[in-house]
């Protein structure tokens, strides 16, 4: 078993590694391989990092080593070989200090007294079961550090320390050090929810649980007739017991059901709860008034059974997905702080320096400090790493950046920018060290200001005309009209049947199974699509998207795709052989565009070792295979080492772009490209562009039924002809779209009376996801960052959303004939009450079977109509999403049994 | 059957001590994380290290 396991955690860890860019695939025997990092797995570069038998990557791997020795945790590497995670070393060790800033210190932990301190950190790189053992192990390696526990799937952290012997900045920099840099985003200055609805939602299910159980056992001792043998007292004690019981439910477990129908009773509406209190009301009155005058045992089975239910398919309702958010903006994305060099103290300075400059921390000689984002003001130096975020519009000072907009536009090829160049907020830096200047305060950047927008403020208006509640609007009248009929029909003919017929047609018209339709059926619909990575923030979404009848579409990230994209090759060709060398190289690479030709040139090949190996961030990548020389990079990388012969793409295509802000990216003609020369010599180049994800067409055509399409692209309209011909002569294509137009084009569809379904991805197409009525997010990676909307979508399944839309529909016909079927049983039900003949047993028969009926349909029908939802075309979806999710999910099995393959 | 009036009050007074035992269990959360924990069954205690002290007084830090 243990050994299953161990082989089960090695192949995790490799496909971990592969997906962080390091190298863990088996070397072929017969090369001379290098020693794999015994820390992180990480191919060793140089051997300068050795001790005994053990060989490391890098400085900050062997430090954690050495650490885990010295206190008695080497067992880490016990339970799963090379799982350490590679440790950044490029980073100042002191960048944390601003978090002992009282003000952010605050708002991060989750309490505070003078010895105990307890805080929860989100830490990406949490993957394997040797994780969470190391750091529920915590204590043991500084003193003051308390207990800590781990949530694997969230990827949280929850520990305590004690705030007199260890700061707050210490016990991060802890965390970095070993390799988990805990997440710290803007949004986690932000009060945030915890699962407090969830666990009240279990004790009610519970207690009406435990009450229904237990009155139902007594009752059919009542209905059985033992009352006969145990003699006159026996109804009597069943009764009390059963009132007593079912006290707590009609107070606590229902008290939702009080409480809304009490507010829409107030707002002069009648959605679903009202009837469903008037029916718990009636059936305690009933039950009360029948026990305490001695009468039989009431209807409390009933009543806690339908509490029972109705709380049941609440529960079922309420799906989460752990590791999905569906309400980010660009808090949760932004960086809670960032360094801002000094300026000299000659200067004069402004007020909000002056008030940082104690909170924040000097970091010796350089003049660097960490400051907060709320700190920074216009006209403020920063200095921007590798992988580091541009927090506000800025004017590039100094040293050539390569920017990666993805998480603004979706493009995923980065764009070159030189001094003097505009820098939008939202860019992520590849590469070396930039400095910066900021032209624009952070929340009122190009993208950022977005979020200032009406559309921000007020929430999506609740569901109060979803389905069950317009049905349920005629129901209740109908309902009250019989129960009055019926009274007053009695009345007359034989007055003291009156009071209860009139309280039977309520009790039996409580609308359990049409409350319990709605949640089974999207419920199961929500499973459905969340196993074809369809992920939907609430089983409502359904209902909207059933009535979508205008779809819009965002261009770059969304219908054209850079894994879709075609790898060229411009002039030159390379033998089997050499093309081996290059993917070899690529390998070793995390830029996106080695990736990218990695990917597309790696059909058959497998690598060989590379050595001295060097990448210039910015530049391009250097090393020798197989004896040769190979250079990989830029055009201008090239020429600077006297290697001419490519087109000289690259510049035309930055100064093409240096305008442009960031919007949809790189079409056809402006594709990026990666030159290769070998051994001195200029071998030809790559050229990598963007294209329609294949079957875009059939998407277009499937919608064009029930829908109005749009397209709108930040990008120019050099594409206009390729897409009026994809979307067909009627479809409205914009272009030049900045995102406050996105925004107020959705707006005025839905003026002219239009459901809009926005399918975009990126943060440029946020104001667009948030004003249309469905917002659907395009994720190439499902645990990657995604604005807020209401649908999470693998970016494969965007050639699906015609299916989706179809099984929406259906699910909601889904709903519709369970209503139908509820209905019956009501009129069976309502026509025995209205005759005065119901009893406790009737009752206690006729409302279980109508919630089982309902919820068996509702779930058989949805899962039913959900095998014609196709997967996503070509690769297979699991794999290709759950690639950087870390492992342990059953997807990250499947993609390891592939790529062990 | 006088019995009954006797088992009854019992047989509710046994449910209710699991309805408690439930209501603990979520109540400590543990209905929220239902994955690490199996995780955490499958790994050891270290061996304590030479200079235990301090250590030792640490782990009494628990979380509430």
């Amino acid at each position: 078993m243990m050994s299953v396991l161990t082989d089960l955690k090695k192949t995790l860890t490799a496909i971990h590694d592969i997906a962080d860019g390091g190298v863990a695939l088996p070397l072929p025997r017969a090369a001379v391989a290098p020693a794999n990092c015994f820390h992180c797995g990480t191919l060793c570069r140089t051997a300068g990092f050795a001790q005994g038998d053990k060989s490391f990557c890098c400085r900050g791997c062997l430090t954690v080593f050495e650490l885990l020795t010295d206190t008695g945790l080497t067992d880490f590497y016990k339970i799963s070989a090379s799982a350490g995670v590679r440790v950044n070393p490029t980073a100042p060790a002191d960048r944390h200090k601003f978090l002992d800033e009282p003000a952010v210190r605050e708002r991060l932990v989750d309490f505070s007294d003078d010895r105990n301190t307890r805080v929860t950190f989100h830490l990406p790189t949490i993957h394997c079961i040797a994780c969470v053992w190391l750091l529920e192990n915590l204590f043991r390696l500084k003193p003051g550090v308390g207990a800590s526990q781990v949530n694997f799937l969230r990827k949280e952290i929850a520990l305590a320390f004690d705030p007199v012997k260890v700061k707050l900045s210490e016990v991060v920099a802890l965390l970095t050090t070993l390799g988990y840099e805990p997440e710290l985003k803007l949004s986690a200055l932000e009060a945030r929810p915890r699962g407090f609805i969830a666990r009240r939602l279990w004790l009610q299910l519970a207690l009406a649980g435990f009450a229904f159980g237990n009155i139902m056992l007594f009752s059919l001792c009542a209905y059985l007739g033992l009352d006969a043998f145990a003699g006159p007292g026996f109804q009597k004690l069943v009764g009390t017991i059963s009132l007593l019981l079912a006290l707590p439910v009609v107070t606590y477990s229902a008290w939702d059901y009080w409480r809304a129908a009490w507010t829409s009773l107030r707002q002069r509406l009648l959605n679903i709860d009202v009837p469903i209190a008037v029916g718990i009301a009636a059936l305690f009155a009933q039950s009360v008034y029948e026990v305490v005058g001695g009468q039989g045992v009431g209807y409390f089975d009933s009543l806690t059974g339908l509490i029972f239910f109705l709380l049941g398919g609440r529960l079922f309702q309420q799906k989460t997905f752990a590791h999905l958010a569906f309400d980010r903006d660009y808090k949760s994305f932004f960086p809670l702080a960032v360094t801002r060099k000094n300026a000299r103290r000659s200067l004069p300075r402004r007020d909000g320096i002056a008030g940082s400059q104690r909170a924040g921390s000097e970091t010796g000689a350089a003049g660097e400090e960490q400051v907060s984002l709320a700190q920074l003001v216009v006209g403020d130096r920063l200095l921007i790493r590798n992988g580091e975020l541009i927090p506000a519009d800025a004017r590039l000072v100094c040293g050539p950046a390569l920017i990666d907009y993805s998480f603004v536009t979706g493009e995923s090829e980065p764009v070159e920018k030189r001094p003097e160049d505009y820098l939008y907020a939202g860019g992520r830096q590849l590469g070396g060290l930039i400095e910066l200047e900021i032209v624009k305060a952070v929340s009122q950047s190009y993208l950022t200001s977005l979020w200032n927008q009406d559309a921000f403020r007020k929430g999506k208006p609740a569901a109060l005309n979803s389905l069950t509640n317009k049905y349920s609007q005629r129901f209740t009248k109908l309902v009250i009209l019989i129960a009055l009929g019926a009274g007053a029909f009695w009345a007359v003919v034989n007055p003291p049947l009156a009071l209860k017929a009139f309280a039977s047609v309520l009790i039996v018209a409580c609308p359990c199974a049409l409350a319990l339709a709605a949640p089974f059926a999207l419920g199961t619909a929500q499973r459905v699509l969340a196993r074809r990575n369809v992920f939907l923030k609430n089983p409502e979404v359904l209902e909207t998207l059933a009535r979508v009848d205008a779809a819009v579409f965002d261009k770059t990230g969304t219908l054209t795709a850079a894994g879709a994209g075609a790898v060229r090759l411009h002039g030159g060709a390379f033998t089997a052989t050499e093309m081996t060398w290059l993917y070899s190289m690529t390998r070793h690479s995390t830029h996106p565009l080695a990736v990218r030709v990695g990917e597309a040139i790696a059909d058959g090949h497998f690598p060989e070792p590379v050595r001295s190996f060097l990448e210039t961030p910015g530049c391009g990548m250097e090393g020798s295979v197989a004896g040769h020389e190979i250079w990989m990079g830029s055009a201008a990388w090239l020429a600077e080492r006297n290697v001419v012969g490519g087109s000289g793409g690259d510049e035309a295509q930055t100064s093409a772009r240096k305008s442009a802000p960031p919007r949809g990216g790189a079409g056809e003609e402006n594709g990026s490209s990666v030159h290769v020369a070998m051994d001195g010599k200029y071998r030809g180049c790559f050229a990598l562009t963007s294209a329609v994800r294949t079957e875009t067409e059939q998407l277009i055509a499937g919608l064009a039924g029930h829908c109005e399409v749009a397209l709108l692209s930040g990008d120019n309209e050099k594409e206009r002809a390729r897409f009026a011909t994809l979307f067909g002569p009627r479809a409205r294509l914009l272009f030049n779209q900045s995102p406050l137009a996105k925004l107020n084009f959705i707006q005025r569809q839905q003026v002219s009376g239009k459901t809009v379904m926005m399918v975009g991805d990126g943060l440029n197409d946020a104001g667009a996801l948030k004003q249309s009525d469905v917002g659907v997010a395009v994720v190439e990676n499902v645990s990657a960052f995604s604005p807020a909307s209401d649908v999470i979508l693998a970016a494969g399944m965007v050639v699906r959303v015609a299916d989706v839309l179809r099984y929406a529909r259906q699910s909601v016909r889904v709903v519709r004939w369970s209503f139908l079927i509820s209905a019956v049983y009501n009129a069976a039900g309502v026509a025995i009450a209205a005759s005065g003949k119901l009893s406790p047993v009737v009752c206690a028969i006729l409302m279980p079977l109508s919630s089982v009926t309902v919820v068996v349909f509702a779930c058989g029908a949805a899962t039913w109509l959900g095998r014609e939802v196709n997967g996503a075309p070509g690769a297979d979806p699991a794999r290709t999403l759950s690639r950087r999710q870390g492992s342990g999910s059953e997807t990250g099995l499947l993609a390891a049994v592939e790529v062990q393959r | 059957m006088i019995v009954i009036f006797l088992l009854i009050p019992l047989s509710i007074v046994i449910a209710a001590g699991f309805l408690a035992a439930f209501i603990w269990a979520v109540r400590a959360g543990q209905f929220e994380d239902t994955c690490t924990p199996a995780m955490r069954l499958l790994l050891e205690e270290p061996k304590p290290p030479e200079s235990a002290d301090d250590n030792l007084e640490n782990s009494k830090l628990k979380l509430k």
